[in-house]
């Protein structure tokens, strides 16, 4: 049963060779795709329902144990972060079907959207720091596909800055990774915690968790570590910004709530302030950002900027209630923000540029698209009863309980920075008197049954909710939770590497 | 030993670091690329250096002697090394294209996608 652990990461791969094996067919390479999205729901489904029945569960690959070996471990907060993975790879993968162009899926396009959720699956997964590096590599090496497939010129661009700053990133995580092996003799997360909590290594907790997040700070996009996320976002077609807007920072994210939550839990409170000003730095560049900007996409990369500063703050509360209204956020986010870039690309294909200047009338010719549009952008401000407000006042309440208010101010205020923001795309793309462009009452059918996802978040709140309060629940509690995945280790086999 | 190559990887940071901020876009790769190397030299430092004891159990015994050298760090240098020789000749096939498109050499004329 615990080899099941396994399957998110081996289905997209098997769907990836299935794909290219079929390298000049690419409508048996949309098939192959459609499937094995498919395929990953449902496995990260099942996976789902049996870990929040019996618990956390883990998978020791090879039949090495921990710590000497790798281990997957299927905690709660993995399993949902991999069905929000494979809810997001279903729906870019049912979009890009008609989107994509020619050109691009003749090139592999299909076997690296797959290869990108097989690496995001594998880092929601891994209990091992130094199998998410290899992970985090798997995922950045096809996004750095992904975002310059198709060869235009800002794409190009875009490709070199974000490949440069990514690659700084993972050069930080590498010596982050060996200063911790070397001081601690571990770098199996579960074992690391356990060490720490024996006063092991307490010396460099600080430097060590200030390079972990450098390094992650980049991944996420924190200000400021964060200037190649609107460099990069708006540049590649609207599927594939989908998928790096809903996946790509948010594993950063979780690796920053790993990382800081479970073995960094002994420095002093210096960390967590660290974190919070950066949240909240994040969070007013990105509502700032987005009020200037005349490219929808890039307005949407802001808000994607803001929306990750929401759930940084949430952890540098480091309390149950700021875990838990994390990934309640997340999960809002995955959903409202894929659903938001899809949208973009229809306005895209109805009316040739993504220029809001350039636009308007489209509320005329295209009403299923405006209604659709309106709805995500209200849900990504956190409008009630949309998906958006839950998240926000989940973090709201953890804020105050954690008597971080000047946090909880700024995530509001900047919440109406981005609203303005929204504001006046609506205005001058779909309100205003214009051309409009192509007219059509049909929604691409990912972006909107997404746009519905964000309306009946509030009819599934309260499981949703109950999930995300068992996550915080097993993140306050290492010691019961994840240490107890390390299973039983033979004494006789203690490693003498610490130094 | 340790302080030497210590100082080896503070030079190779630095003079990564100071490629990187050059004019050419083959520079920039060149400073991604020591870069990689410093940290790959890094981790093999931080673990700890041993002269001629290679983790072999001798005849008859369970355990290598005490202190030997990790191969842990080691498995790990080669995974990273294998993963930068991937990005490095992606970015280098990137630099090409780019260079064919936007027609000059110069970082600073990477612009078009900024407004």
């Amino acid at each position: 049963m615990t080899n099941l652990i396994a399957l998110p990461i081996v289905v997209p791969l098997g769907t990836a060779a299935a794909c290219l094996l079929a390298w000049n067919q690419p409508r048996r390479q949309r098939v192959v795709s459609l499937v094995g999205a498919f395929a990953l729901v449902i496995i990260a489904v099942v996976l789902l329902t049996i870990v929040l029945r019996t618990g956390p569960q883990v998978l020791h690959v090879g039949g090495w144990r921990a710590p000497f070996g790798i281990s997957l471990v299927a905690d709660t907060i993995g399993v949902v972060l991999v069905a929000m993975t494979a809810v997001v790879g279903l729906a870019v993968v049912v979009d890009s079907l008609k989107t994509v162009g020619p050109e691009r899926e003749a090139y592999g396009y299909h076997p690296l959207v797959h290869i990108l959720l097989m690496g995001v699956g594998g880092a929601f997964l891994t209990g091992d720091l130094f199998n998410l590096y290899v992970w985090f590599e798997v995922l950045l090496i096809s996004s750095f596909v992904l975002l310059s497939l198709g060869a235009e010129r800002p794409q190009l661009e875009a490709a070199l800055k974000y490949v440069t700053l990514n690659l700084i990133a993972s050069s930080v995580f590498l010596c982050a990774l060996g200063l911790m092996y070397g001081t601690l003799g571990t770098l199996n997360l579960a074992d690391l915690a356990q060490r720490l909590a024996n006063g092991e290594g307490r010396g460099f907790g600080i430097p060590l968790s200030m390079m972990f997040l450098v390094a992650f700070g980049v991944k996420a996009g924190l200000v400021p570590l964060h200037a190649w996320l609107p460099a990069s976002y708006h540049t590649p077609p609207a599927s594939v910004s989908a998928l790096f807007a809903g996946l790509l920072t948010k594993v950063g994210v979780v690796a920053l709530l790993k990382v800081f939550l479970l073995a960094f839990r002994f420095d002093p409170p210096m960390t967590d302030t660290v974190l919070a000003w950066m949240a909240g730095m994040t969070m007013l560049f990105g509502g700032i950002g987005a009020m200037v900007q005349n490219d929808l996409r890039r307005l949407l990369a802001f808000s994607v900027l803001n929306g990750i500063g929401a759930m940084v703050m949430g952890i540098s509360l480091r309390s149950e209630a700021g875990t838990s209204a994390t990934v309640l956020y997340m999960l809002h986010s995955a959903v409202a923000t894929v659903a938001a870039f899809l949208l973009a690309g229809e306005v895209h294909r109805r009316t040739g540029h993504y220029d809001l200047r350039q636009m308007g009338g489209l509320a005329r010719v295209a009403p299923g698209l405006s209604v659709a549009w309106f709805i995500v952008a209200l849900a990504l401000v956190g409008v009630p009863p949309l998906s958006g407000f839950f998240g926000k006042l989940a973090l709201v309440r953890a804020g105050i309980q954690g008597g971080q208010g000047w946090s909880v101010g700024i995530l509001l205020g900047s919440s109406l920075l981005v609203l303005a923001a929204f504001l006046r795309a609506w205005n001058l793309a779909f309100a205003r008197e214009g051309e409009g462009g192509r007219p059509g009452r049909g929604v691409p059918l990912a972006g909107a049954t997404l746009a519905a996802g964000t309306v009946a978040f509030a009819f599934l709140l309260a499981p949703l909710a109950a999930v995300c309060a068992r996550i915080g629940f097993e993140m306050a509690r290492p010691e019961d939770t994840v240490i107890g995945t390390l299973g039983t280790p033979d004494p006789s086999l203690k490693p003498e590497s610490v130094r | 030993m340790s302080i030497l190559i210590s100082i080896v990887v503070g030079v190779l940071f630095a003079a990564g670091v100071y490629l990187m901020m050059r004019r050419t876009i083959v520079q920039l790769l060149l400073g991604l690329g020591m870069i990689g190397n410093a940290a790959n030299l890094m981790i093999f430092n931080a673990s700890g250096l041993q002269r001629s004891r290679p983790p072999l159990v001798p005849e008859g015994g369970t355990v290598p002697p005490t202190p030997h050298a990790d191969p842990v760090p080691q498995a790990l240098i080669l995974t990273a090394i294998v993963i930068s020789f991937g990005v490095i000749a992606f970015a280098l096939a990137l630099a090409d294209r780019a260079h064919r498109e936007v027609g000059s050499d110069h970082v600073g004329e990477l612009r078009s996608s900024d407004e």
